[in-house]
């Protein structure tokens, strides 16, 4: 068996040290190592989108990160991004629209619609529908998924005034 | 339609937009799949090691590198099996593990159980298969030559169809290819089975079919049923490809568990999830149809040429379907609908949402067009001319279609809705003056039957406790796989105890509650499920009745559970201590409920008899623009008015038709699964096979309900909604044939399924004599 590798990494907002082979992905990481099970396998060929997190703010595929190159950086999960309330108004407006059926591309949906919302502005659905195109849902058809992102960035714009 | 007052009062979740059940935990990711479940102290991972070639003699194989690997700790294969080598929902072709004959390639040779997924899948590679090669039959037309089936021909009509067309005014015939489909369910095949006492087995697993996975496992192991329990919280998606194909890895992992003594999962790699597992049946289908000026019907008669693979599988209830929907929404006077269930070396195809019957109504809506265009006529105007009606509703299979005023109804509205004429009129306008960009659209009608084909499946069990607390638990036989079945049953034991959504406790289906239960599909979760569910309340609350009167002194009648409440008149108590009453009254609060469907009844030998309960209806209209120098299409505006009887949740009923439309368009314009010739499957990834993303889906995207209460005593007046809205999506690949048409007004327009840009492209040039420049 190949030598592990020593890591040190920031997940939603806690220092953890970890001993990991050096092609483990951070997806495998976060499920097997952290319990961090809101990150999904879909594909493993970094198509679908339902592992998505962020490292460094950045939204990646979890399946296309080696843990060992999120060495130093900071890695936030649907679990964290949850906890720290940023997506409570997202997260509402999956489940008032029902944007979500099966769930298991919910979290990876969530990360990259918030990825386009954090930019600001109302984007417009053409804006919305190609930005979240790099995220499989097999369930919903994505009428739902785009409404809701539109209702969100509509509401947080109005709330800014 | 309104429901009446009293009704109204009465329910307080049904017919409610209410979320899915599991909606917040979804949105947190915190809904656990098998995948998420803590593993258990010591648990194994197993890898699955594939046959290396599609058709061959299995002389050796040399498994001692694979023995030797890192983290190794068993290895299996078909002489390991305790009990029976097969995975078969009932026909005993599918082999757990290749013995001596490979029947299609990556069909598996062995699995390795090891401490790692990663080290497992890493030693199923090293294995070293000796095999005598045989040439593989891969083509419809290959299974022809060789006159190879998997189930006998089967065929049904009336009339003489081939006198009838001879007689007719216009013939026309003609060949369609329709492509199959991968499901691409987004958590792939898993299963987690833990070893228990005496040699028993839990096995967690993402499957549409716990019963059949109970069954199964037993079955491989040689153990009684009742040593097997099978349980499914949720699974990631699943469109019939967790029906009957979910049970050999739950096989594999509980074969692993028995060897090994330890918990023992095996979770397919998508790659292999996609080359091992069967998709929608792909067909070839060969018409002829004869008709009169106006374009009516006198006969039909079409032969289904279906690919199913190297094992029958489940295409005989696929492939009955297909031809239960051959006549999609229209009169066919004099017809024969005839099939054939061919043998390739190639993956055994399977359920699919729809099971068959999307490919049937396909075919016949290429008829109408057909038939439309050799007479200059819209083919809506065909289409109407033979829908269903009075004195013209009796189908194929001898079924009359009660209903299809509801059917005409929804084109009707549909039509208006959609302002379809003036649209036709601004497209022919279009067409005219541009020369490289043309558009199109279409019309068509949906009409599914409702009821498994196979009649005893036609029933369903549910599990019911009332705690003293006041508590309910939900059980029943069905499967969630994101469809929102546990919640609109949910919504239905709220409503017979009068209490709040919050007081009912979904729990994960289990074949040691519920048992012999058949498997959710077939659109009929809600419909069986939410009867049984309704059953088992009924039976509590009538005793906590009788329980409340006894106590009250009055009549059982006089007790009503409404607002969380049991009231005599204004008097009354807590939900919850009437329960705690009944306990210390020793009144039984626990009830396995239990419903059959009425009125189904198939005579498959005569062909003849009912068999489906009831029909779904819906229409959609497409409107696509296509680009005739490269073949792109892009789809510009979809309405969409489906039946869904009352609804039970209109907001997931919503989803099911938005999402069933999406799936069936990527079937017919972007999916396509290729075959070498060496019978590999060279389409097994999503880099290669192209599902539906947000920017695929039509900027303008209109869907509506039709609310009009089941004429049918259905639960609480609603249909099933699970299947019927994929056939929607046949309005696009017939808005892409009208838009080839235009190039070339009355031919016929050679475009086959899927229309993927390079089909589009060749059906321009075939129609046009080369691209003109």
């Amino acid at each position: 068996m190949t030598a592990t590798v020593s890591i040190t990494l920031t997940v939603n907002g806690e220092t953890v040290r970890a001993e990991v082979p050096p092609r483990m992905h951070l997806a495998d990481f976060l499920r097997e190592r952290l319990a961090l099970t809101g990150t999904h396998i879909g594909c493993e060929h970094g198509v679908c989108g339902a592992c998505t997190v962020r490292l460094d703010g950045e939204i990646v595929r979890g399946c296309l990160v080696l843990a060992v190159q999120a060495n130093g950086m900071s890695v936030e999960t649907v679990e964290g991004a949850s906890d720290s309330g940023e997506l409570q108004d997202l997260q509402d407006a999956f489940r008032e629209r029902n944007a979500l059926q099966c769930g298991y591309c919910t979290p990876g949906m969530l990360l990259t619609a918030q990825e386009l919302l954090a930019k600001g502005g109302v984007p417009d659905r053409e804006t919305i529908r190609e930005h979240m195109s790099g995220n499989y849902c097999r369930c919903t058809g994505y009428q739902a998924i785009v409404d809701a992102v539109e209702t969100t960035a509509r509401n947080r714009a109005a709330a800014r005034g | 339609m309104q429901p009446n007052d009293a009704e109204a009062a009465a329910l307080r979740h049904v017919h409610k937009p209410l979320p899915h059940d599991s909606a917040v935990k979804h949105v947190q990711g915190s809904a656990p799949y098998v995948d998420d479940l803590p593993e258990p102290e010591g648990t194994l991972h197993v890898a699955v090691g594939r046959a290396p070639i599609a058709r061959a003699r299995l002389q050796e194989l040399d498994l001692k590198a694979v023995r030797a690997a890192p983290g190794v700790v068993a290895v299996l294969t078909a002489a390991d099996i305790p009990g029976r080598n097969d995975v078969s929902p009932s026909m005993g072709d599918d082999p757990m593990f290749v013995e001596r004959e490979i029947l299609f390639h990556a069909q598996a040779l062995f699995a390795v159980v090891a401490t790692t997924r990663e080290a497992a899948r890493r030693a199923a590679l090293l294995g070293i298969a000796k095999t005598t090669a045989l040439k593989p039959r891969v083509t419809v037309e290959d299974a022809l030559a060789a006159d190879a089936t998997v189930l006998p021909d089967y065929a049904f009509g009336r009339g003489d169809p081939a006198a009838e067309i001879e007689r007719a005014p216009h013939r026309l015939g003609g060949t369609f290819r329709i492509g199959g489909q991968e499901h691409f369910y987004l958590e792939g095949q898993v299963a987690l089975a833990i070893p228990g006492e005496d040699g028993s087995v839990h096995v967690q697993s993402s499957t549409q079919h716990p019963t059949e996975v109970q069954h199964v496992v037993a079955r491989v192991l040689g153990l009684p049923d009742a040593f097997v329990t099978c349980e499914v919280r949720r699974m990631g998606g699943a469109f019939g490809g967790k029906e009957s194909q979910a049970t050999q890895w739950a096989a594999i992992a509980a074969l692993a568990a028995r060897a090994t003594g330890r918990p023992c999962k095996l979770r397919l790699d998508r790659d292999d999830d996609m080359a091992m597992t069967g998709k929608r049946h792909d067909f070839r289908v060969d018409w002829q149809v004869g008709f009169d000026d106006e374009g009516r019907i006198a006969a039909l008669d079409s032969l289904f040429l279906a690919r199913c693979g190297y094992s029958a599988d489940l295409s005989q209830g696929v492939v009955d379907r297909t031809m239960f929907h051959a006549d999609s929404s229209y009169f066919l006077p004099a017809v024969r609908i005839a099939s054939r269930r061919l043998k390739t070396d190639t993956v055994s195809n399977t359920a699919f949402r729809g099971f068959g019957g999307p490919q049937g109504m396909l075919a016949m809506e290429r008829v109408i067009d057909a038939v439309a265009w050799s007479l200059g006529k819209d083919p809506l105007d065909v289409r109407r001319l033979n829908f269903y009606a009075a004195g013209r509703d009796v189908t194929p299979y001898g079924m009359t279609v009660e209903d299809h005023a509801t059917g005409r109804r929804i084109l009707d509205e549909l039509e208006e809705r959609s302002d379809y004429r003036a649209r036709r009129a601004e497209i022919a306008e279009f067409n005219a003056r541009s020369t490289i960009l043309k558009r199109g659209i279409a019309l068509t009608p949906v009409k599914f039957g409702i009821s498994f084909t196979l009649t005893r499946l036609n029933q369903a069990g549910a599990l019911v406790h009332v705690y003293a607390d006041g508590s309910i638990h939900l059980n029943h036989g069905g499967t969630e796989m994101g469809q929102g079945l546990n919640q609109k049953v949910a919504q239905i034991v709220a409503d017979e105890f009068g209490v709040g959504l919050e007081r009912v406790r979904i729990t994960a289906t289990s074949t040691g509650k519920v048992p012999n239960t058949s498997p959710t599909a077939a659109s009929s979760g809600s419909d069986l499920n939410g009867m049984a569910a309704r059953i088992a309340a009924r039976a509590i609350r009538d005793r906590m009745a009788a329980q409340a009167a006894s106590e009250w002194g009055v009549a059982p009648e006089a007790i009503e559970f409404r607002d969380d409440r049991v009231f005599v008149g204004n008097d009354g108590m807590s939900f919850a201590e009437l329960a705690g009453r009944c306990c210390a009254a020793r009144v039984p609060l626990s009830e396995a409920g239990h419903y059959a469907t009425p009125k189904v009844a198939w005579n498959r030998d005569e062909g003849t008899g009912r068999p489906f309960f009831y029909f779904a209806y819906g229409a959609a209209c497409s409107e696509v623009t296509i680009d005739t120098m490269t073949g792109e299409m892009r789809l510009d505006r979809v309405d969409v008015l489906h039946d869904v009887g009352r609804s039970l949740n209109p907001a997931i009923d919503i989803g099911q038709i938005e999402g069933g439309f999406v799936q069936g368009l990527g079937w017919l314009t972007t999916e396509e699964l290729v075959y070498d010739a060496e019978g590999r499957l060279r389409t097994h990834a999503p880099s290669t096979y192209k599902i539906p993303v947000a920017s695929d889906v039509p900027a303008d995207f209109r869907v509506h309900l039709h609310q009009e209460p089941n004429r049918e005593d259905t639960i609480h007046r609603s249909k099933a909604v699970g299947e019927p809205p994929l056939m929607l999506a046949n309005s696009v690949f017939c808005a892409i044939a009208d838009a080839l048409h235009s190039l070339a007004p009355g031919k016929p327009v050679p475009l086959d399924a899927p229309a993927t840009p390079e089909a589009i492209l060749k059906a321009v040039e075939d129609l046009t004599g080369g691209i003109g420049f």
